[in-house]
């Protein structure tokens, strides 16, 4: 193993903002914004150089309080929303060479649907709810030019008896099924074109507890099998515990802290993170 | 024998901020581990064994001091200061890590889970299945047991199970974190053949028990601790 073994995904200094910034948060005091709102213009400072590194067959935990910036950080590196500097390069495109936000809006729709997936917290973001569960996993095969129906329905049919959707149910829309089920469906769908980095946004939340664990385990399995990368984002430390090799944590919009899971949760440096891990695990 | 281990100098506190205080749990611990070698600590509790086995597996992240292993991969490193990844790479092929509770994916079997620590490593499925078996029948498991979850497990099957995990991986350098506390006699007794067993195969083992019976004749040497640090050194002849 080299440790200079090129990242799948290597994301450097992104920034997010929601607004145009005036004279005083600008500048360098940015210790005059609460949190990471300047009280003077209204700008909000979702996402503060964030940098950070996913590798081959690894799972990376995102962790941080709601409003901490996890989820905007997910929607950036999936173009659901435009960054406001920095980049990220993916080791399947351009041999990482192109920073994939400066690339087109066509470059862009093809990272999305031949090297990305993503599971999105709420189902009704990721599946077309009256479209039927088999017809969701071709959208996106379509959206990456097959166009063979019958290779089409066999890979559908396939996914969805992999995430443990009966197959005779394969022809209904997801608004019949259970959130266990529909986000089995959104794993089956960002799975189809086989991509080598998956983005997971909170897909446990909302769920019963059984049902979180049946999503978790098939989430382990499909890991190990494919041997993906992961980016998972929780607020809940015990999916991150399971799940995450290396985790790291959120605050206001910035990093905080990053490192091994277990280092994380057994010995955290940051005063936020003691915190988080006081309240959340006991 | 070459050495595997050194850890020397190394010390450790807690910096707990809500509290605005800091926790010195451990000064100038010096600990040298030739290869082949089982090394034995002891002391109360609190006195800090565990975390000299957690600084040198890195989940704590000790101050001061170094943690230099002799790797395979690397060769010689500290752990101190490994990049996260050079620290997952060392766990899943050369350092093992036993302790008392047995931390696992839920509804895993046990024959899954011996099975996915060979598939880490990246070996094949069939092998990893061939390797879980024989670790499996090895540590004497009952094959009734290969399939179920290890929820249901007794103390002892847990605990087996636990080392089994470590093993397949044959590390290098194997740590066990208070295995046997909790387990009644007869399980005890099977902990030690266990061990016996690894000397005897040439695993090199850092050790924590409370039971100095237990490890009376074990060791090559038994480190004492006390309120963080190390007391006396009792070679094996006096133990």
């Amino acid at each position: 193993m080299s440790d200079f073994e090129q990242p799948v995904l290597s994301v450097s200094l992104l920034n997010k903002q929601y607004g145009n910034g005036c004279a005083s948060c600008r500048s360098s005091r940015r210790d005059r914004l609460i949190k990471n709102y300047c009280p003077v213009c209204g700008t909000v400072y979702a996402c503060r150089d964030i940098t950070f590194e996913v590798h081959a067959g690894e799972i990376l935990g995102v962790v941080g309080e709601s409003g901490s910036g996890k989820s905007t950080l997910m929607q950036c590196l999936y173009f659901d929303q435009d960054v406001s500097g920095g980049g990220a390069y993916i080791s399947a495109y351009k041999n990482g060479q192109a920073n994939i936000f400066a690339e087109s809006s066509q470059q862009k729709r093809y990272i999305r649907n031949h090297i990305m997936g993503k599971v999105y917290q709420n189902p009704v973001m990721g599946l077309k709810m009256d479209f039927t569960a088999i017809g969701n996993i071709a959208e996106k095969l379509i959206a990456a030019g097959n166009r063979n129906v019958g290779r089409m329905e066999a890979r559908g049919m396939g996914l969805l008896e992999h995430v443990n959707i009966p197959v005779y149910r394969a022809k209904e829309v997801p608004k019949n099924f259970s959130g266990g089920m529909r986000q089995r469906v959104q794993i089956a769908k960002a799975l189809s074109n086989n991509p080598p980095l998956l983005l997971l946004d909170e897909v446990t939340t909302g769920l019963d507890l059984p049902v979180q664990a049946s999503v978790l385990d098939l989430i382990k399995k499909i890991q190990r099998e494919r041997d993906i990368s992961v980016v998972v984002v929780s607020h809940d430390l015990g999916v991150i515990r399971m799940l995450a090799d290396r985790t790291v944590v959120m605050l206001d919009g910035r990093i905080i802290e990053q490192g091994l899971t277990d280092q994380i949760l057994e010995d955290p440096q940051h005063n936020y993170t003691q915190h988080l891990v006081q309240a959340l695990l006991g | 024998m070459e050495e595997i281990l050194a850890v020397e100098h190394l010390s450790k506190s807690f910096t707990i901020h809500n509290l605005g205080k800091q926790i010195e749990v451990l000064r100038d611990i010096n600990i040298a581990v030739k290869e082949g070698e089982f090394i034995g600590i002891t002391g109360k509790s609190g006195s800090g064994k565990s975390t000299v086995l957690k600084c040198v597996y890195r989940t704590y992240a000790p101050q001061e001091g170094g943690i230099w292993y002799n790797s395979k991969e690397f060769g010689l490193i500290n752990l101190m200061k490994a990049s996260d990844r050079q620290v997952i790479y060392l766990r899943k092929h050369e350092i093992g890590y036993v302790s008392q509770f047995l931390n696992v994916m839920p509804r895993t079997t046990a024959w899954g889970l011996i099975k996915q620590a060979v598939l880490e490593m990246g070996h094949e499925e069939n092998y990893a299945k061939r390797e879980a078996e024989k670790m499996l029948k090895h540590f004497e498991l009952d094959s009734g047991l290969w399939d179920s979850y290890p929820v249901t497990f007794s103390g002892g099957e847990k605990l087996r199970l636990n080392i089994a995990m470590a093993m397949v991986k044959h590390p290098r350098l194997l740590l066990l974190d208070e295995p046997t506390a909790s387990l009644d006699f007869a399980s005890k007794l099977k902990v030690k053949e266990l061990i016996e067993q690894l000397i005897k195969e040439g695993t090199t083992m850092m050790g924590i028990f409370h039971d100095l019976e237990f490890m009376a004749n074990l060791c090559n040497r038994r480190y004492e601790m006390s309120d963080g640090k190390l007391v006396y050194i009792i070679p094996k002849n006096l133990q």
